[in-house]
């Protein structure tokens, strides 16, 4: 027998009322276990996917859109841009590096992305297997997507067109998968890399069915941006199978004398004054729009700052209720255990030890309130991760344990403390002698 | 000499004061502490205790005088040497009964009796595990003395202990607590006004405050 075990048949000897009090507790808490993981985890993968990409350029519309798009592979592309006008830009001399993306087509829901070998470099890709696509229609695929697919170097697949499942296939060729990357960490886990040849050729192999999809689609923003064939067929067909060996672009863009198109420009400014000078040429100067991956951002987390708060302040109102219902648990049932501290001190106990009791009681009972919130916030978030299977919040990791949920404990011990004051000193002030002979 | 009141006075605040007779228990001895209702039998038993702190005269348990030593030593001094049994059983409710025994041992940090043979000697070995909502009154009380006698005291201290017993409760609650003080050698005194316990025990002083 001791404190602890004194304290903890107290609390269980009234499950109900110590049941409550643990939970709303957790539920304050879990809610700011889940905003700090994703705060933490968003603004981290937020920075780290956008790592290196100074300024996007793609087809006018919702630069936000422009964004989500091309960096983080959520939202649907813009559109397409002429090759030939992007090439005019490559040239300039603030542009330090571009890499071009082709989007739009997908593998059970995860996204192809036509592109060159810059960007395996831009994010430091690393191989586990395999290597980089050489010819078209080699693919490399992402961690993720090998790990829930089960697929190996060699295996053949057909995409899909669009950017979510369930479009029409591009069945006519079939991609095989050159390698697979290590785990990043970044989008890339989720992403199918190819080169922008390969998007191509697959657009040019149906172009009845890409026209059907084009005319089924509604609204803008749902619109696939296909990287429409611009030549007769029979050319392409001409071509015959030899392009489908040549080797492919690995760095700057495709050798092609067709009228090609691409979706979306990663650019790296030379130097500072391109921050100034080379957005406001482009939305100016050219049919395309420049958008700025950290402008962009920001302006995504103050629209969502509203949301965040008031969950932060439904959070604090919540552990509120629950430090007042601890409080009042406790002050209640010191009223019918006023004996019980009286026989205590009668068979020795101090009063300090009775302090001691009180204190360890409502702390007891909220270090259980503060390891249920933090469960439970991992738990909510694992279900918010499997729910969004594509989603932006599928790259989230809801089983990271971050240092500031110590913090999350250190201030439900302070709740319980402070609820406990009270009703400590009322029992530390009980006067025994009172206490046993009034009955 | 076990105990010895000398010159022991009190006054609750806002009354008149009482004055208490000197009196002297051995070891091993049994005293009723009688008088009428009001006449400060309670108190006396609170100042025994150590419960209640006199400022006047002194109350000498085993060579310390306990009127004189802080409230801190006081409580762990009572868990060590003295047991009490008060007018209700007063168990924790939390608690089984063999845990509610197990809270004299940590209290007054000292190994004490054997616990189950404790029950057994009382009677109520079948109940160690249970909780003690569901003792009858008469368990209940046989648990309460089973507390006070757990930490070996050398004082056991009954404020009218069979006062809601009927007259069998009665007869076992007094043997009981004769024969428990006789085998741990402790003195004991049973402050009453029921003549049923005055049948067992012939040594008696009177409290007359009034």
């Amino acid at each position: 027998m001791n404190l602890f075990k004194i304290s903890w048949k107290y609390l269980t000897f009234r499950p109900l009322s110590t049941g409550l009090n643990v939970f709303l507790l957790a539920l304050g808490l879990a809610i700011i276990t889940v905003l700090l993981l994703i705060q933490d985890q968003f603004e981290k993968k937020m920075n780290q996917d956008a790592a290196g990409i100074d300024l996007v350029v793609g087809a006018k519309g919702s630069p936000l859109q422009l964004i989500l798009s091309s960096v983080y592979h959520v939202d649907f592309p813009t559109g397409n841009i002429k090759m030939e006008e992007a090439q005019k830009l490559s040239r300039n001399r603030l542009v330090k590096n571009i890499i071009p993306l082709a989007l739009g087509d997908n593998f059970e829901g995860f996204r192809i992305v036509g592109t060159n070998h810059d960007y395996l470099e831009l994010y430091s890709a690393e191989f586990a297997e395999g290597k980089p696509w050489e010819v078209p229609f080699e693919v490399v695929i992402g961690s993720e997507i090998a790990a829930k697919l089960n697929l190996k170097p060699g295996a053949e697949f057909t995409s899909s067109h669009g950017i979510s499942v369930g479009s029409h296939d591009h069945d006519e060729h079939k991609f095989v998968v050159s390698g697979i990357l290590k785990p990043n960490g970044n989008v890339v886990d989720r992403l199918i890399l190819t080169s922008v040849e390969s998007v191509w050729y697959a657009h040019d192999e149906a172009p009845e069915a890409v026209e059907l999809e084009a005319s089924e689609t509604t609204g803008p923003n749902q619109e696939m941006p296909e990287v429409e064939e611009q030549n007769p067929q029979n050319e392409a067909r001409e071509d015959g199978h030899s392009k489908f060996h040549s080797p492919i672009a690995k760095t700057g863009f495709p050798l092609t004398d067709e009228d090609r198109e691409v979706t979306t420009l990663l650019l790296q400014y030379r130097n500072p004054i391109a921050a100034v000078q080379l957005p406001r040429m482009i939305n100016s100067g050219t049919s395309m729009q420049a958008a700025s991956p950290s402008f962009e951002m920001s302006r995504l987390f103050e629209l969502l700052g509203v949301g965040i708060s008031l969950l932060q302040g439904l959070a604090f109102v919540l552990i509120a209720i629950a430090g007042l219902g601890i409080f009042i648990a406790l002050y209640n049932s010191l009223k019918e255990r006023k004996y019980d501290l009286a026989i205590l001190r009668a068979i020795g106990a101090s009063r300090n030890q009775l302090l001691a009791l009180i204190f360890l009681e409502g702390s007891m009972l909220t270090l259980l309130g503060a390891i249920l919130g933090i469960g439970l916030g991992h738990v909510f978030l694992w279900l918010l991760v499997s729910q969004g299977d594509q989603n932006v919040v599928a790259a989230l990791q809801p089983w990271i344990f971050l240092k500031q949920e110590l913090w999350i404990v250190a201030y439900a011990l302070g709740v319980g403390v402070v609820a406990s004051i009270i009703p400590a000193v009322s029992a530390y002030q009980t006067s025994i002698a009172k206490q046993l002979t009034k009955a | 000499m076990l105990l010895k009141v000398n010159e022991l006075q009190f006054a609750h605040p806002g009354q008149s004061t009482l004055t208490f007779k000197n009196f002297q228990v051995n070891s091993g001895e049994s005293l009723l502490i009688l008088g009428k209702s009001g006449s400060g039998k309670t108190t006396l038993l609170n100042l025994l205790a150590g419960l209640l702190k006199s400022k006047q005269g002194e109350v000498v348990l085993d060579g310390v005088n306990i009127c004189s030593i802080s409230e801190q030593e006081m409580d762990l001094f009572r868990g060590k040497n003295i047991g009490i049994v008060f007018q209700k059983p007063h168990l924790i409710a939390a608690l089984n009964v063999r845990q509610n025994l197990e809270l004299a041992h940590f209290f007054s940090k000292k190994k004490g009796q054997d616990i189950l043979r404790l029950l057994s000697d009382l009677g109520i070995s079948a109940k160690s595990n249970s909780s003690v909502l569901t003792l009858s009154e008469g368990e209940a009380q046989r648990v309460s003395i089973a507390r006070a006698l757990a930490s070996c005291p050398k004082l056991i201290l009954a404020d009218e202990p069979t006062s809601s017993l009927d007259d069998e409760n009665t007869e076992k609650v007094i043997q009981l607590l004769k024969t428990q003080a006789t085998r741990i050698g402790a003195a004991l005194i049973i402050v009453t006004h029921d003549q049923r316990v005055k049948n067992h025990v012939s040594n008696f002083i009177e409290v007359t405050n009034s």
